[in-house]
């Protein structure tokens, strides 16, 4: 328990420690939140959407946590490169316990660095229907900053270097994100990118944050807690299994 | 106790992918001495330390560390061996104590014997100081010295050194060498280390094995080494037993990385 916990504190003193990650990794969701939102509003308003900021929110607090997730757990590479690797692979501890301490750390960053970003959509103008479900909405942010430090972890055991990585954000972590809901409604799109949605994990974890925040459901939230659940397990067992067969 | 061996290698073998990168080697090392194990780039060295340290797993053949196989139980092996990397292995993002404080936890020691164990070996490296510092502004001697009293906080019985003063400036190394020397006497602590200054290990070792294209050639003390090969120096009996070829190795990714990284942290400093 000892160990899970001081390599969870290490993750959370690196992400408090370095400021520029920080205000960095906020600029991204909100140069899209900004962009977009004011853009797009009032053609969304006018298609009788509603208001897109509203519709827009929990798809970029998604986004923070997606991007932020992904890249604590391929530290994994960026600690093989600095060596602090091998330091945790000599010691008495079991690859389990390490791999877990690494995807609680880098998962609770996460979620902060979503917590912000639901800040700054508070300030610019986002109104949640209501304030009751929010403990549910932390649940599926949780849920997803898991999926996804796993998701990048598992990646991370198996690539050499940080050029890999570049591929993976272009052609794994980019089309998820837009395929997710997250910028547009589901309904109403061609079958084959309906499908894609479906098999897609981030896209029910925007649902569920959609529909605690806004109301506004695509999969229905019981799903959307199964899937993720499921999906969070599964990639934290397959995190585990492919960290623990790192040979240096 | 002098003549008990704390470390037993025999016919170990490791081939990556058909090519034999360590083939058949067997040597002892004695409770209590300083080894150094020597060899070209690209003759085992560092298989042969990965497997010994368990990161590897070998091909074939038997290694015994501190009475338990790495194979069969890898924690009690991790627990005996302190162990100082190539490349440098802190986190530069925390201070010099904390890297002390999770390595004392991450090896289970308990909680008023880390906070004695940790000021005691830090003053030994005169870092006591500097404890609150952030690693990333150590210098290169700084963090070897760091990561040596590091690798002895939980007490191990083996320590090793994969080439801890390269890349370092001749007062540096003898700095390193007088504390590994104390170290070797205060804790009687076995040390395993690799070396390409045979002045190093012919001034600190109490035996030498060299090892080349995955064999062992010859093992003994620097005086036996040089009485075979009717040398004067360290320096000339081993290019006498491993030739004047200089050794291509193919690096890895991984190796490459680190290369690209060294070069971009000293344009940096």
């Amino acid at each position: 328990m000892k160990v899970i916990y001081i390599l969870w504190l290490r993750q959370l003193k690196r992400y408090v420690r370095s400021k520029a990650r920080i205000i960095g990794s906020l600029g991204q969701p909100l140069l899209f939140f900004l962009a977009l939102g004011f853009g797009f509003g009032p053609i969304y308003t006018k298609a009788g959407g509603g208001s897109y900021i509203q519709f827009l929110a929990p798809g970029i607090i998604i986004m923070s946590i997606l991007f932020t997730a992904t890249f604590s757990g391929i530290e994994v590479l960026w600690d093989r490169q600095f060596g602090f690797l091998k330091e945790t692979l000599v010691a008495p501890v079991s690859r389990l316990r390490i791999i877990l301490g690494r995807i609680f750390g880098g998962a609770t960053v996460a979620v902060v660095q979503g917590l912000i970003v639901f800040g700054l959509c508070l300030a610019v103008g986002f109104r949640p229907v209501s304030y009751s479900l929010l403990p549910l909405a932390l649940v599926y942010m949780i849920l997803m900053a898991i999926t996804f430090t796993a998701l990048g972890t598992a990646i991370a055991s198996f690539l050499e270097d940080m050029q890999g990585f570049q591929i993976i954000i272009n052609f794994l972590v980019m089309p998820m994100f837009f395929l997710s809901g997250a910028l547009f409604p589901l309904q109403n799109l061609p079958k084959p990118v309906v499908i894609i949605s479906a098999l897609n994990p981030l896209a029910y974890g925007v649902d569920g944050l959609r529909g605690t925040l806004i109301n506004m459901v695509h999969f229905g939230l019981v799903t959307d807690l199964c899937v993720l659940l499921a999906m969070a397990a599964f990639l934290t067992l397959a995190g585990a299994f492919l960290f623990s067969r790192i040979e240096v | 106790m002098k003549d008990s061996n704390i470390i037993t290698v025999q016919d170990l073998t490791k081939t990556f992918n058909g090519l034999v990168a360590v083939d058949h080697i067997s040597f002892s090392v004695k409770a209590g001495e300083i080894f150094a194990f020597l060899g070209p780039n690209g003759a085992g060295k560092s298989t042969t330390i990965n497997m010994l340290t368990t990161l590897l797993r070998p091909t074939s053949g038997k290694i015994l560390m501190n009475g338990h196989d790495p194979a069969t139980s890898p924690h009690k092996v991790r627990q005996s061996f302190g162990i100082v990397f190539q490349d440098p292995s802190l986190d530069e993002d925390l201070t010099a104590y904390e890297n002390m404080e999770y390595h004392g936890i991450l090896y289970g020691v308990p909680k008023d014997t880390r906070s004695v164990r940790i000021e005691e070996l830090l003053r030994i490296v005169e870092l006591w100081d500097r404890r609150d510092d952030f690693v990333k502004k150590f210098s290169g001697g700084m963090k070897r010295r760091l990561e040596i009293a590091r690798g002895l906080l939980h007490h191990p019985n083996i320590l090793f050194l994969d080439e801890p003063t390269l890349g370092l400036d001749p007062q540096t190394r003898n700095l390193i060498w007088n504390y590994i020397k104390g170290l070797n006497k205060s804790e009687t602590i076995t040390v395993f280390f690799t070396t390409h200054y045979m002045e190093e290990a012919e001034r600190v070792a109490s035996r030498i094995a060299i090892i080349d294209h995955g064999k062992i050639i010859v093992q003994g003390t620097h005086q036996e080494l040089k009485a075979q090969t009717g040398t004067d120096s360290l320096e000339s009996a081993f290019i006498a037993l491993t030739g004047r070829d200089i050794r291509e190795e193919e690096s890895s990714n991984l190796e490459r990385m680190r290369m690209r990284r060294r070069i971009f942290v000293r344009r940096h400093r």
